[in-house]
């Protein structure tokens, strides 16, 4: 069984008892335990069920290459599925449940799978569940998709808050082990801005662990003596908790620091996302060690040597009373030493290597370990717990030569350097046959802006696998990132550290060498997603040859550890069964991030209320105390309509049209883009921009222009207005102010770039209110300081003045059809001016406005709005707006475009009304159909309605649209194409005039 | 090639699975074939097999710089639907729709489709327009899609959360038979009925030239050598424009990389894919149980298929913002895939200005989904030389013409 | 994320700050041009796997155009300068050429 010890353990305190459950089982642990190894201490090592065949799964890893100990953590706004036990600091209170079984962690259907488990190898699934074909979504893919996916789903929204922050360097140390401190005291005794990110809450990584001796002091020591030197730097900046995510382009860096994780609900963040932009990045980041492929790897109990290591010396934690270790280096006889050291038993060490020799083993022998040299594991025994191992030659088949009791097996297969982070840009790797690994190509590394190397690699990740190796290699990789910064490093020694020598590592692949089938389908390379050596073999049997087909065709390295464990065994199987060397193999490509990232992390603090910038109009408050139902435009909220009590949105809009065009509406109109155009060449340049000509418009008037693209295509309209010899005050509608803005500023900087003109968006500056309406006149009039009489200020003429003692310029201009003033006011007077207004006009029977009323009453009058009547196909000819393009200009922009064949066809969709013969609605986007199907049966169309309303002042539907040869249709009866609930209709509609109401416009002039 | 079934399993099973062929033959080039196609990626692939099924061409060589289904046909978010709303994209949409609905039955291989319904969330009243108008071309078109309301939404999307405050769901349209299937199956599946109608597959291939006589195609210099050919295909979808180049022209098109990632998975919480094109979001979830979301393209030319930051963390906002509960979910792993863009964002399928050299590129953000009708169309074109009517609207002179394709319009966007 | 120092006010501009403009030095072409001469300004592009002259604007900064030639391979900046400029300067086409001897040069 697993235990805790009676004494030892360097990171828990004893004193500091800490209370958790686990299934619903009160468990105790102590202040420094991760949950995994609190689960180990009260023998809790089933922890879960494996993906695809459910097998009991026990904790393998001591730290973030855990691909089983996965747990569901916390409670409602709290829950979170799939946390790695292994690196969840324990906590009074916490909360863990198991995943992926049913009815229950140690009696689950699911396992069903395993007992047919040759029925389903990998890839299974492609080559079934073909028929009958509705099988596949309503049968098979359900019960699937019910026993995939580990935890559950969370269902509450996230109780929790996450932040931002920024933060520069020149150097980025990531690791806070030896090699990682050591570089980062290089580089901040030379004075560069470092910061130095560590995923644990503890700095020091292995060496103490594994009881290095640096400078002669303990590692321990050592560690402490620098990481209290770096934080007196005040150009360092030390970070724990915090994991280095990803690199990105030019040297961006996203570290995920888990602020709350192990304090939740004490009010702080639960996590900071660091957004780091660093000059160069060292990754020290070490390596992660391998498993062996023998069968039967994956029975719980089954560990890795290192991390069993981990839990003995730094929890006090025995995974088991009697240990095997399994081997084919030196590294793992450390575990076999640490644990007879603390009083456990090994009864053998297994390395498959033939001749062992070296300082450790021959330590271990001289702590009176048995030594199975030249043999492998033939089985482990056992189900739910390793009860034992049976012993085979290496170079065998598989005979079993003997059989040893044990509870637990410790296993390493070498080391993996931790090349992520030096590989997400870019950067190359080289295989290193001695230790069988990949490590980082210094060559090849990943490019910055400025071309040279971005990520410089150090210590055991770079392929320094000792502690003296690493120290020496983080020393040399820190000058060499200073040297590229430009920083001149300062002289220093390199710590020493007392070597013990290690005899060479043999690679081992398979376990034993000579293993049948049977043996590798109980071989397994990927715990989580259950990838197995013949699952591998299998696929380079069916040609998925390159190590991204086997991946995805076998899973392999796609589980929540993205291959930590599993990647480099799986592909030297692959390289193995192809018969080719692994380098020519390859490897798969590494993506962000290194473990994953709360997703509330990456999205940071905008939420809710702050998800987006909000821009308001100094009227906003107004409108929401006036129980406005407002709608997004842009980044804007437009009131839609103002509600009355017990009023529908529909009454609403109706009762504002009506009252709009009897007595005087309100409209808010500050949104409306405002740009001012002045210079000696703004008027030439204004040509080339409006279609129509600008440079003629009198000082003191008003006139309507119409913006294209380069295509042709319409893209925005407005009045502009001249304000004297120079400028003009160009109005955009109130989604195109800043896009139309960026527009002139491109041409002007880029095309036109010696014409002298310049521009200033003022929409902010300003706010604007719309009096509009029979009465609209008097309002003013009440409010006194300025003629506002047709002769004074006729349509299409500005004036500025004051209003009720207001400075405002006053435009006569209508999108309604009504007598209507819009009147400029500076912002800071915007709603001072409106209830102004109000108040002035409340016996005229003044009511406010929103949006849809003004849609409709520009639809009445036929008027065309940006994006309901053009899309970005529609060029001012298909709105016969023929009269605002200018015939005399040369070139304006959309000239040339609309010269082209398919724009200057006479067969265009134009602009007509419709009417429903029924005097119905007509739907909203129907298409009007055309006798025949097309070449691919489709219905013919010929036209399609572009705005559709009902029409309060005429009592009826009305519609615009664009009809083939529209305007030289009036009065033919045409066929729409409906859909309501599913269900096809017709409905017949008059080709009619789009001027629905006051055709001569006898309202609007008065 | 011995058919895959559950006995075929059952069978092999008793063996240790040690029956099992290659799934397609790694062949050395001949020195000729009737038709060459450069990019073993789905629409190169399915452009051969329709070549050999629907018009008995199978002296057909398909050649791969690297991996079959290396590129983005293995680094999509896998959806598909046909709710577009102009006539020749709904048209090859709804084709390849059709197709993928039978395509496991055709190659004998489980290419997982699953038409598990698919929702466009209409945010603004605006994008509610754009919608109707959609339903209502779809209908005469033959796409079966429908405008639903909220609560519709919500019984279809329970973790949806259709009252946010800046954006409240005000219906969707909603394509029943939309869905996702397996994309590496997809690749894989018609590489290996390609390969059972006699057609080499040649990965690890570089094309490094396109020769010809006379104004037509001659063959192909790659690093393998000379290969001729009668007609060539150049389907490399980001890499267009290199191959373009060396056969002598140039596209209106642009690479740009496209950003997606994936959660780690979790029991099924939603079956249907969800767009929220205001918010620029999708989402769906796999078999897996991964949350598979797409985020935007970066606004430069690019040929890194690395992951960017800014645009997942917008599509992360607006996707919490949409599904509150995904925000404890975490992020597996990010990647971008090299989309290539034309000039009103749909298709070039096309003949070229060299005699019987066809292009097939430009899909953009919405190349997964096509994949069967592009191939359906791409074989028609290349064996009769001229478009059918599949093809006819996508030539590539259309820019010329001013006679766009634009899909932009609908207020969605082209996933 | 890229960075590209703006020329006109020296900032090292995240990406974030930028607004794309795609291909630089194209020659407008208005009323007057032949089909083919608007297509090639409209749409024929050289999207090069390589060394790719582009627009960028410092949007959200001092609001100015600039030009800079980038990998898009590997994505090194070569160097940016100022929008109002008919062709690439001559020392950054240098250094491109020291860089790249395999380039072919900017047309």
């Amino acid at each position: 069984m697993s235990t805790r010890l009676a004494k030892g353990g360097r990171l828990i305190d004893r004193s500091a008892s800490q209370e958790f459950t686990f299934n619903g089982k009160r468990l105790k642990g102590y202040k420094g335990d991760t949950l995994a190894a609190a689960l180990l201490a009260n023998d809790q090592m089933l922890v879960g069920r494996s993906f695809k065949y459910h097998r009991p799964r026990g904790i393998v890893a001591a730290g973030p290459e855990e691909p089983n100990a996965l747990v569901n953590l916390g409670r409602g706004g709290r829950f979170e599925p799939n946390q790695r036990t292994t690196t969840t600091e324990l906590f009074d209170g916490l909360e863990a449940t198991s995943q992926n079984h049913w009815p229950s962690l140690e009696y689950d259907v699911g396992v069903v799978n395993n007992y047919v488990a040759r029925f389903l190898p990998a890839g299974f699934y492609y080559k079934t569940f073909i028929h009958p074909r509705p099988f596949w979504k309503h049968v098979f893919e359900p019960v699937i998709r019910q026993s995939a996916g580990l935890g559950k789903a969370p269902k509450d929204r996230d109780a929790d808050r996450y932040e931002q922050a920024y933060a520069f360097c020149d150097l980025l140390v990531v690791g806070g082990g030896v090699a990682g401190l050591h570089a980062a005291l290089v580089a901040g005794r030379s004075g560069a801005r470092v910061i130095v990110l560590e995923q644990t809450a503890i700095w020091g990584g292995r060496a103490p662990v594994d009881a290095e001796v640096i400078d002669g002091k303990p590692a321990g020591d050592w560690v402490e003596a620098a990481v209290a030197e770096l934080a007196a730097m005040p150009n360092v900046t030390l970070k724990i908790r915090t994991m280095g995510a990803g690199v990105y382009d030019h040297g961006y860096v996203l570290a995920d620091e888990k602020v709350a994780d192990h304090t939740p609900g004490d009010g702080r963040p639960k996590h900071r996302l660091w957004r780091i932009r660093a000059g160069k990045i060292l990754t020290a980041t070490g390596a992660i060690e391998r498993p062996l492929s023998f069968a039967g790897n994956d029975i719980p109990g089954v560990m890795l040597a290192a991390s069993v290591r981990d839990y003995v010396v730094n929890y006090a934690v025995s995974p088991g009373d009697r240990t095997v270790v399994v081997t084919n280096n030196d590294d793992a006889y450390r575990t076999a030493i640490a644990l007879v050291e603390a009083g456990l038993s090994v009864p053998a060490i297994i390395d498959a290597r033939a001749n062992v020799t070296g300082e450790l083993p021959a330590k271990a022998r001289a702590l009176g370990i048995r030594i199975e040299a030249g043999r492998g594991v033939a089985k482990v025994l056992g189900g739910k717990r390793v009860t034992g191992v049976s012993i085979c030659l290496q170079a065998g088949e598989g005979a079993v030569v003997d059989e040893i009791a044990c509870d637990a097996i410790a296993m390493s297969g070498g080391w993996s350097p931790v090349v992520h982070l030096y590989s997400h840009c870019g950067g190359k790797l080289v295989w290193d046959t001695v230790s069988a690994h990949f490590r980082p190509d210094a060559a090849k590394p990943p490019i910055n802006h400025d071309g040279g190397a971005m990520v410089y690699a150090a210590g055991i990740a770079n392929g320094a696998m000792t502690t003296a190796a690493a120290l020496a290699d983080a020393d040399t990789q820190a000058r060499a990132a200073l040297q590229a910064l430009g920083i001149a490093a300062k002289s220093g020694n390199v710590p020493q550290a007392d070597i013990v020598t290690e005899a060479a590592m043999e690679a081992v692949w398979i376990m034993p060498q000579g293993a049948g089938p049977a043996l590798k389908a109980k071989m397994w390379l990927d715990y989580q997603n259950d990838v197995k050596v013949s699952d591998v073999q299998l696929a380079a049997r069916e040609g998925y040859e390159s190590v991204e087909h086997t991946k995805r065709y076998t899973t392999l390295g796609m589980a929540t550890d993205q291959g930590k464990l599993s990647n480099i065994n799986g592909l030297a199987v692959l390289a193995q069964a192809l018969n080719e060397d692994i380098p020519q193999v390859g490897t798969t490509t590494f993506r962000p991030p290194y473990t994953p990232v709360t997703l509330g992390a990456l999205a940071g603090e905008a939420r809710g209320d702050i998800f987006q910038p909000l821009r308001r109009t100094p009227i906003h408050g107004w409108h929401e105390q006036h129980a406005a139902y407002f709608e997004p435009v842009g980044l804007w909220r437009r009131p839609y309509t103002f509600p009355r009590s017990g009023e529908t949105h529909a009454q609403a809009v109706h009762r504002e049209v009506l009252n709009t065009r009897t007595n005087v509406g309100m409209l808010d109109a500050s949104t409306l883009g405002k740009i001012i155009v002045k210079g000696p060449d703004a008027g030439r340049f204004l040509d080339m921009l409006y279609t129509g000509v600008m440079s003629t418009l009198p000082v003191g008037k008003c006139r309507y222009g119409l913006m294209c693209n380069e295509q042709g295509f319409l893209s925005d309209d407005g009045v502009v207005a001249r304000i004297d010899e120079d400028t003009w005050l160009c109005h955009t509608t109130s989604g195109g102010a800043d896009r139309i803005h960026a527009w002139m500023e491109d041409w002007l900087q880029c095309e036109w770039w010696d014409w002298k003109v310049y521009t200033a968006n003022v929409t902010e500056q300003y706010a604007q209110v719309a009096i509009v309406g029979p009465k609209a006149r008097q309002l003013l009039e009440k409010l006194g300081g300025m003629d506002v009489s047709r002769e004074a200020l006729p349509f299409m003429q500005w004036a500025d003045g004051t209003l009720g003692g207001f400075p405002v310029r006053v435009y006569r201009i209508s999108f309604s059809g009504e007598l209507s003033y819009e009147i400029a006011v500076p912002a800071s007077h915007g709603l001072a001016f409106w209830e102004a207004c109000q108040k002035a006009g409340a016996d005229l029977g003044v009511m406010p406005y929103g949006t849809e009323a003004l849609h409709i009453m520009r639809a009445e009058k036929g008027f065309i709005m940006i994006g309901d009547e053009t899309d970005g196909t529609v060029i001012p000819q298909d709105l016969n707006l023929d009269w605002a393009i200018s015939k005399k200009k040369e070139d304006f922009l959309g000239k040339r475009g609309q010269q082209r064949n398919h724009l200057a066809s006479p067969d265009r969709w134009k602009l007509v009304g419709f009417e429903a013969l029924d005097g119905s609605v007509i739907p909203d986007g129907a298409y009007v159909v055309d006798a025949g199907l097309n070449a691919n049966g489709q219905r013919n169309v010929q036209g399609r309605i572009t705005s559709t309303y009902f029409s309060p002042t005429l009592k009826k539907g009305i519609a615009m649209g664009l009809l083939k040869h529209g305007p030289k249709r009036m009065g033919e009866v045409v066929e729409f194409g409906t859909v309501k609930n599913g269900v096809k209709g017709t409905l017949k509609a008059r080709v009619v005039d789009p001027v629905f109401y006051d055709k001569d416009g006898e309202k609007q002039n008065v | 090639m011995k058919r895959y079934s559950v006995f075929a399993i059952a069978r092999e099973a008793m063996r240790h699975h040690s029956g099992w062929e290659r799934a397609w033959r790694s062949p050395e080039p001949k020195k000729h074939y009737d038709a060459i196609i450069i990019g073993a990626g789905g629409h190169g692939l399915a452009s051969a097999y329709y070549l050999g099924k629907n018009f008995g061409i199978t002296n057909v060589a398909v050649i791969e710089k690297g991996w079959l289904g290396g590129g983005n046909t293995g680094r999509n978010t896998t959806i598909i639907r046909s709710n577009y709303l102009q006539d020749p994209s709904a048209a090859i949409y709804e084709k390849a729709r059709s197709l993928y609905e039978t395509l496991s039955q055709d190659l004998n291989y489980n290419v997982m489709f699953s038409p598990r319904g698919l929702l466009m969330l209409a945010q603004t009243h605006h994008e509610v327009r754009g919608y109707l108008r959609t339903v209502h071309a779809n209908a005469l078109q033959g796409v079966e899609t429908e405008w639903i309301e909220p609560a519709r939404v919500k019984e279809l999307v329970p973790i949806i959360n259709i009252d946010g405050p800046r954006y409240p769901v005000l219906g969707a349209l909603y394509q029943a038979r939309g869905g996702t299937a397996r994309h590496d199956a997809v690749a894989w599946g018609y590489a290996r009925a390609c390969s059972d109608m006699g057609m080499d597959i040649i990965q690890q291939c570089e094309v490094k030239g396109v020769r010809s006589e006379n104004g037509n195609v001659t063959g192909i210099d790659t690093t393998k050598g000379f290969i001729g050919c009668k007609k060539l295909g150049i389907v490399v979808a980001g890499h267009s424009g290199q191959v373009a180049d060396m056969a002598g022209f140039r596209l209106p098109v642009e690479a740009v990389a496209l950003q997606a990632l994936v959660s780690e998975p979790i029991k099924p919480c939603m079956d249907v894919v969800v767009m929220a094109n205001t918010v620029h979001g999708y989402m769906s979830q796999s078999d897996k149980g991964e949350m598979v979301i797409g985020g935007g393209t970066d606004g430069f030319n690019n040929f890194t298929q690395r992951g960017s930051f800014h645009h997942i963390e917008e599509t992360l906002r607006a996707l919490i913002e949409t599904f509150p509960m995904i925000s404890r979910l975490k992020m597996l792993r990010q990647w971008g895939g090299i989309v290539d863009m034309t000039g009103d964002r749909s298709p070039i399928i096309s003949k070229t200005p060299l005699g019987n050299c066809f292009m097939n590129c430009g899909w953009g953000t919405g190349g997964f989904k096509a994949i069967p009708g592009s191939g359906w169309a791409m074989a028609e074109l290349m064996a009769k030389g001229e478009p059918g009517p599949l093809a006819a609207d996508f030539s590539m002179w259309r820019f010329k013409e001013g006679q766009f394709i634009d899909e932009s319009v609908a207020a969605g966007v082209a996933h | 994320m890229l960075i590209l120092e703006c020329p006109y006010c020296g900032v090292k501009a995240e990406e974030t700050e930028l607004s794309p403009g795609y291909e630089a030095h194209l020659k407008r072409f208005g009323p007057g041009s032949t089909d083919e001469e608007f297509e090639s300004y409209m749409f024929a592009r050289k999207n090069p796997k390589g060394v790719h002259f582009e627009r960028w604007r410092h949007a959200y900064g001092c609001g100015k155009w600039f030009l800079a030639a980038r990998c898009t391979a590997t994505l090194e900046v070569f160097g940016t300068y100022p929008a109002q400029s008919s062709e690439p300067p001559a020392d950054l086409v240098a250094k491109i050429k020291a860089k790249r001897p395999d380039w072919k040069g900017y047309k």
